[in-house]
């Protein structure tokens, strides 16, 4: 039983992403490394602040159960803002790696689109924030036990995989949407994204109720698949194509 | 070890340069021939360097990202096969109370500071040890004592290749609870190791050959996890990148001086440790046979068991000497003058071979540089609490690591270590995550917040 619930919980939480990199990413030399490099940028927002957090658990008292709550919000919600902010930070080292290649090349032209490589960092993002709330669980997983016994939820195992999931692909999407903010100069759009980041975060605030976080995160990931669809590119007409199984030039990734 | 990936001084990144250019910059060198190349200098055309230059930095560039990747996955394959090794086979990670003894020290003292003390002296002696065998290696090098070196080489890989292996696979049944009779072992481990040496110091199927290498790597990781202590190796680790970078490229460094000795002698090193990615095939040159051989047998050594620290450290000098050397190689055959004449009368529009050869000229590290990397990740799932998040940042900051470094090699042009970026990342990660971030990932998957 255990080794079935590791291994639908690791194939509901990985799947989409693993699918994702095996398709479009794994084939791309320059893609792979941009991926990585995503990962990186989000460990070094998830470092920074854990630091922070750490300092405030270690000034405070900590048999203050209700402190150490709010203090675990506040650092969450600081990491949040935090993941934005390098998301960013990443946005202007892409672009300027991004000059850089297309000077390079022969025709003046970069071998990759930002928009590629929005949907790239995005996914990479993705695939860290995932693995790092998934990981442990999922090995956890693996051993002897019984969830919920001292009642606590026992939906544990497989809320946490389709939440993992959710944020995934939402990170995927909120790259791709940042990103096109960012070379439009719609600040309105970043502020959207990072809004909609804290919603989903806060939303899993009031875990273990399941009801009040898992059906909005799905609805938002549906609402940014659309609007990251329609601002790479895409529209109805393509979409249609899609269904048709037409070729067709644009690439709406 | 002190391996690293270099470049030579006059030749491009072995990402994607093109021969022509190292033909005529070697040519250049002169090394007391009285004919470049076969030809008088005064023909080469001035401009075609300019251009030669920007379409070398564009090929470079070019063929950067994707011998990143040629890296990333021998690297990562090691590192999986050390972790996986760690979690599974307890064997690496019990503490037997044996130590190697190059680590006479203890660390299971009564006080912080005496372990420090004993950690701070093992590392001392252990870098010590290290120092004075590159030392060695460099002087047995210069004053052309190859058969010693060839001898010890072999030696160190038939004792890799078949008594580590038998003690990995004897751990691994033991774990598993496989019932083996020791014939059937006896003929595993034989036709392993032999297949093995042959692969290494002769000839062998590309793919088999890296498989080895990365497998030997893996095995000379997992010792070092297994005998020394926790703060001796992670000093050690520290220390080690320090004296790569000082030995690299510091002007009297041992490392730098045994590159330099092998680009004046114009010849080849012996087999080395070192991973490549591709054979180097020259179309036109007279002598691919040997080239390739060259290739292949420096494509790996093992390290002596009874000195894994010294061992390292000398194939990371045969490594970057012989990498130099190689890269030597590629644009001036050490061979006859008539393949020199040959290859200057290729047409001198960059030859239809190019991107081929490109392809083909992949990239090296020193083996040393893997093993390294191998601990670090190995030691971190290993001792860190935070288990899995632990790992998987020092697995990322070590690959970002190298993409720098890769990325530096590429600006720079010379020879450069690959473990101080990598190094630096890792354990910064490392404790990193296992003291802040840990604990923060650990409250928030009990609350079941997500960020």
């Amino acid at each position: 039983m255990p080794v079935a619930v590791f291994f639908g919980c690791a194939f509901i939480a990985f799947g989409p992403a693993l699918a994702l990199f095996v398709f479009t990413i794994a084939r791309e030399p320059l893609r792979v490394i941009i991926l990585i490099a995503g990962a990186f940028f989000w460990l070094l927002s998830l470092l920074l602040s854990s630091l922070v957090w750490f300092i405030a658990v270690k000034a405070s008292n900590p048999e203050n159960v209700s402190l150490q709550k709010g203090l675990l919000i506040f650092g969450a919600v600081f990491s949040v803002v935090l993941q934005e902010v390098f998301r960013f930070a990443y946005y202007r080292l892409l672009r300027k790696a991004n000059e850089g290649l297309a000077a390079i090349s022969e025709e003046n032209l970069s071998p990759i689109s930002v928009q590629q490589m929005a949907y790239v960092a995005g996914l990479g993002f993705g695939i860290m924030s995932g693995a790092f709330s998934m990981i442990n669980i999922l090995s956890d997983s693996l051993g002897p036990g019984t969830v919920g016994i001292y009642g606590d939820s026992q939906y544990y195992f497989i809320t946490s995989a389709f939440m993992t999931m959710a944020m995934t692909l939402l990170h995927t999407f909120w790259g791709v949407v940042f990103f096109d903010g960012c070379e439009k100069r719609r600040w309105w759009v970043i502020a959207a994204v990072a809004a909609l980041h804290l919603l989903v975060s806060g939303l899993s605030f009031l875990n273990p109720s399941y009801e009040g976080s898992l059906p909005p995160a799905y609805v938002i990931m549906v609402l940014m698949a659309a609007w990251a669809f329609f601002s790479s590119g895409g529209s109805l007409q393509t979409l249609t194509q899609v269904w048709m199984c037409k070729k067709n030039g644009v690439d709406s990734s | 070890t002190m391996d690293f990936m270099e470049i030579h001084q006059n030749n491009v990144s072995s990402e994607g340069a093109e021969p022509r250019r190292r033909t005529s910059e070697s040519g250049e060198r002169g090394r007391g021939e009285t004919e470049l190349n076969g030809q008088p200098p005064s023909a080469r055309p001035i401009p075609a360097t300019v251009t030669e230059d920007d379409e070398d930095e564009e090929l470079t560039l070019k063929y950067g990202a994707k011998h990143v990747i040629m890296l990333f996955v021998p690297v990562t394959l090691c590192m999986v096969v050390v972790v996986a090794t760690i979690k599974s086979v307890s064997f690496y990670t019990q503490n037997d109370g044996q130590q190697l003894i190059y680590t006479p020290f203890r660390e299971d003292t009564e006080t912080v500071g005496q372990r420090a003390l004993n950690s701070i002296l093992n590392a001392a002696i252990m870098i010590s040890v290290i120092v004075v065998m590159t030392l060695v290696l460099v002087l047995l090098y210069k004053y052309r004592c190859y058969k010693v070196i060839h001898g010890w080489l072999f030696i160190s890989s038939l004792l890799l290749l078949f008594f580590f292996s038998f003690i990995y696979l004897g751990e691994v049944f033991k774990t598993y609870n496989v019932a083996m009779d020791y014939f059937t072992l006896a003929v595993i481990i034989w036709n392993f190791g032999v297949v093995g040496m042959i692969c290494i110091h002769w000839k062998g199927p590309l793919r088999l050959q890296q498989a080895y290498l990365i497998m030997i790597s893996a095995l000379m990781a997992l010792v070092f996890i297994k005998y020394l202590p926790e703060w001796t190796s992670w000093l050690i680790l520290a220390v080690i990148s320090v004296y790569d970078l000082l030995a690299v490229l510091c002007p009297k460094g041992p490392l730098r001086i045994l590159v330099e000795t092998a680009q004046e002698r114009n010849e080849p090193i012996f087999p080395a440790l070192i991973y490549s990615s591709t054979m180097v095939w020259l179309v036109g040159m007279a002598d691919n046979v040997e080239t390739r051989k060259n290739n292949t047998s420096s494509s790996s050594e093992p390290e002596n068991p009874a000195s894994p620290g010294q061992q390292s450290e000398d194939d990371g000098g045969f490594t970057s000497a012989w990498v130099g050397q190689q890269q030597q190689q590629l644009g001036n055959l050490q061979s006859t003058e008539e393949s020199r004449r040959e290859v200057q009368q290729m047409p001198s529009a960059r030859p239809p071979a190019d991107p081929a050869d490109d392809e083909e000229r992949g990239v090296k590290l020193g083996l040393g540089d893997f093993i390294f990397y191998s601990m670090l990740v190995g030691k971190a799932s290993a001792t860190a609490s935070g288990d899995w998040n632990t790992t998987l940042a020092c697995f990322v900051a070590i690959l970002i690591g190298l993409c720098l470094t890769l990325l530096l090699l590429a600006i720079f042009k010379k020879a450069l270590p690959a473990l101080p970026i990598s190094i630096t990342f890792g354990l910064v990660f490392y404790f990193a995550t296992d003291n802040l971030v840990r604990p923060f990932m650990d409250q928030l998957a009990l609350h079941q917040f997500y960020i």
